[in-house]
């Protein structure tokens, strides 16, 4: 029963165990969804998805599996985008609202499909398309006396309908995020050291206790390692222009990273689309404050957990050619790509975050170098979701 | 055959949505643990309180900081009081099980009639804290190895948990929950919980507070939303303080009840004072600075 269901949710992304499922089935048997679609729509909900970041794609697959069940005449998108534009609600005279015949609903219902049939975009302030601020019988913040509301409260809960609103979209984990949920998605980003490296400094009560315990009462200290974070790590930003639209993510990014006082060490370098000879010290990418990128492999072990940050979207010359860098006064002997590949094989364990959104990874400008790019390093979102993942990536090893 | 449940909906002094109430009937029913998130304020640890007293049951809380094991839960062996007892001979040192006690989800097991228990933020613990409970909450029974002693509940008892999101807590752990997100309240269903706290509260006063309320939440970019604890700290703060309705959307009064951040405070003042001056005169060139 419904078993296609639970592929569905499987490929909008919620991710369902079998044993979830079984639970469901169990809940069924007992009548827990009181025999109502809605009732069903929370039992799945609350024992199927457990965070509130799935529920946007529970209620799409919802919206998908039980699509014209309740109600036939639900509304597509692309409707509530043409609302969405609205006009401020319309005043109206009493006399005016004579003017308003009488309705009757089924007559409405042939309207609305065959307006819905024949409109082709948005409209506001008119009297027949479906739109807001008019008087036409379909859309919001109109007025018609005899009209169908399109968007707003549900009367009757339809369980249809309530997943088309789609109330938790501002949930969802692969959107763009504050700094705090960067915070918690870092604080994953740890490794304790183990029982057997290290001094003994800690006193072990429990031992202590034990083995005075033993001998009688006669006191007998224990000491143990404790256990420590040993993550250290580097973020490496792409400072340029074309990183400009990104600022804010970005900026959230590294306030996080910052905030976050769990790791060994943490430094922050700077680059211009690609690294070459120097890496920079402060996001302005001067040379006057820079350093040899050679000495900065020295200085930094590949035990450090690296991070790029940047858009990966360049000229093709810059990565490929000698001399290529866009910056005018600097000269590269190697082209970039040579410096990014001695990068990523220095470092045991290195991602790249980009900010563009993976969708238009193979589709926007800089496709060509972003491609290059991926060859290198492993390439996730700069995203909560895509942090977490290249995060899972920085842990295990290569 | 069909098996009557205690239904749980709400209590006099907490109002619980119906899809919360479908939630924790579910639980009920299926003897799993409920999981409870939702911003802060949203009555979360309150709930454990209502289903105790709405199914006329005892509630054990187990408070989780960042030091507390999961084995603290089950069972604690005093081994410092042995230690002590051994030197002076006073005691029945033998016998350990004198040196046992119970933690709270032992507690629940051992209750001679159904508990609910809550286990208060548990993402306060460390990361791998719910893991370790896995086993325990699956078959409600767990060893005493000192003394040999298994435990089993008696009844299974109604296990609450909230979070607050400060971890993500492990996928198999999640998998045995029931979930839900408690969402914030409509303006409806707040005046409703006001309604719950303040039974005598002028209508006019809060209706207005509200608006105030949720205007102050619609602002973007506050670092601290207010929630519902604060609305109803602010309401007794207005209602105290004697202000008259009208001035209160005006004016705001008692902002600092309602924000505790200080970025916020001036980002709401500001707003407030370039709403009221931007109605008196429009400024000219307005549009012109973007």
């Amino acid at each position: 029963m419904f078993i296609n269901f639970f592929y569905l949710l499987r490929n909008y992304g919620v991710p369902v165990s079998i044993n979830e499922w079984m639970t469901l089935t169990e809940a069924l048997c007992r009548g827990l969804a009181f025999s109502s679609l809605y009732g069903f729509y929370t039992l799945a909900r609350s024992v199927l998805v457990k965070s509130e970041t799935h529920f946007d794609r529970y209620d799409l697959a919802f919206q998908h599996y039980f699509y014209g069940i309740e109600t036939p005449q639900e509304l597509t998108e692309r409707v509530m985008k043409w609302l969405e534009h609205a006009l401020p609600p319309l005043r109206i005279s009493p006399e005016e609202r004579k003017q308003f015949q009488e309705w009757d609903l089924d007559e409405l219902r042939r309207q609305l499909e065959e307006r819905l049939k024949e409109q082709k975009g948005e409209h506001h302030g008119g009297g027949n398309w479906i739109g807001t601020g008019g008087t036409s019988r379909f859309g919001h913040s109109g007025y018609n006396p005899a009209g169908v509301r399109i968007g707003g409260e549900s009367v009757n809960k339809s369980a249809v309908k309530v997943a088309a609103e789609r109330k938790y979209r501002g949930f969802r984990a692969d959107e763009t995020i504050g700094i705090r949920q960067f915070e918690v998605a870092l604080r994953k980003l740890r490794q304790l050291s183990s029982k057997e490296e290290g001094p003994k400094e800690e006193l072990d009560l429990d031992e202590t206790i034990r083995e005075t315990g033993d001998k009688g009462g006669l006191l007998h200290l224990v000491w143990s390692r404790g256990r420590k974070n040993t993550v250290k790590v580097l973020l490496i930003m792409d400072s340029g222009g074309s990183m400009t639209p990104y600022m804010r993510i970005c900026s959230q990014l590294f306030t996080a990273m910052n905030r976050a006082s769990h790791f060994k060490d943490l430094r922050f370098f700077y680059f211009h689309n690609c690294i070459y000879d120097n890496i920079y010290l402060d996001p302005t990418c001067r040379l006057s404050n820079s350093i040899k990128t050679k000495s900065f492999l020295q200085l930094f072990d590949p035990e450090y957990k690296v991070i790029f940050v940047g858009d990966a979207s360049m000229a093709p010359s810059e990565m490929l050619m000698v001399n290529g860098a866009i910056d005018w006064d600097v000269m590269n002997e190697e082209p970039g790509i040579i410096w990014m590949q001695r990068l990523a094989e220095h470092f045991d364990h290195s991602i790249w975050l980009n900010p563009i959104p993976a969708y238009y990874w193979d589709r926007t400008i800089g496709y060509y170098t972003i491609a290059m790019m991926r060859k290198i390093f492993p390439m996730y979102e700069l995203t909560l979701e895509g942090l977490e993942q290249g995060i899972k990536k920085l842990k295990v090893n290569k | 055959m069909p098996k009557v449940y205690t239904s749980f909906s709400g209590t006099d002094d907490y109002i619980a949505s119906e899809d919360l109430q479908n939630s924790v009937n579910i639980a009920v029913a299926l003897g799993r643990p409920l999981l409870i998130k939702g911003e802060p304020g949203t009555g979360k640890t309150m709930l454990a309180r209502s289903i105790a007293k709405g199914l006329n049951k005892k509630i054990l809380i187990w408070n989780i900081k960042s030091t507390t094991k999961a084995k603290d839960g089950l069972y604690i062996y005093d081994t410092v009081q042995r230690l002590y007892d051994s030197q002076f001979g006073d005691h029945d040192v033998s016998d350990i099980r004198h040196y046992i006690k119970l933690g709270k989800l032992g507690e629940a097991f051992a209750s001679t009639e159904q508990v609910v228990l809550l286990i208060d933020e548990i993402d306060k613990a460390d990361i791998e804290f719910p893991n370790d409970l896995l086993w325990e909450l699956d078959i409600m029974s767990f060893d005493i190895p000192e003394t040999g002693e298994t435990i089993t509940a008696k009844h299974r008892p109604i296990v609450v948990i909230t979070s607050n999101a400060e971890k993500e807590l492990p996928d198999a752990f999640l998998r045995r929950c029931i979930f839900h997100y408690i969402e914030f309240p409509d303006e409806k269903m707040m005046s409703a919980i006001v309604n719950v706290h303040y039974p005598d509260l002028e209508k006019q006063l809060l209706n207005e507070a509200l608006k105030a309320f949720y205007w102050v939440r619609s602002i973007s970019g506050l670092q601290k939303k207010p929630s519902t604890s604060e609305l109803l700290d602010w309401v007794q703060a207005l209602t105290v303080g004697g202000i008259s309705p009208n001035k209160i959307s005006k004016e705001l009064p008692f902002l600092g009840v309602l924000l505790k951040k200080d970025r916020d405070f001036n980002a709401v003042l500001q707003r407030l004072h370039s709403q009221g001056a931007q109605k008196k005169t429009p400024a000219p060139g307005f549009l012109r600075n973007w």
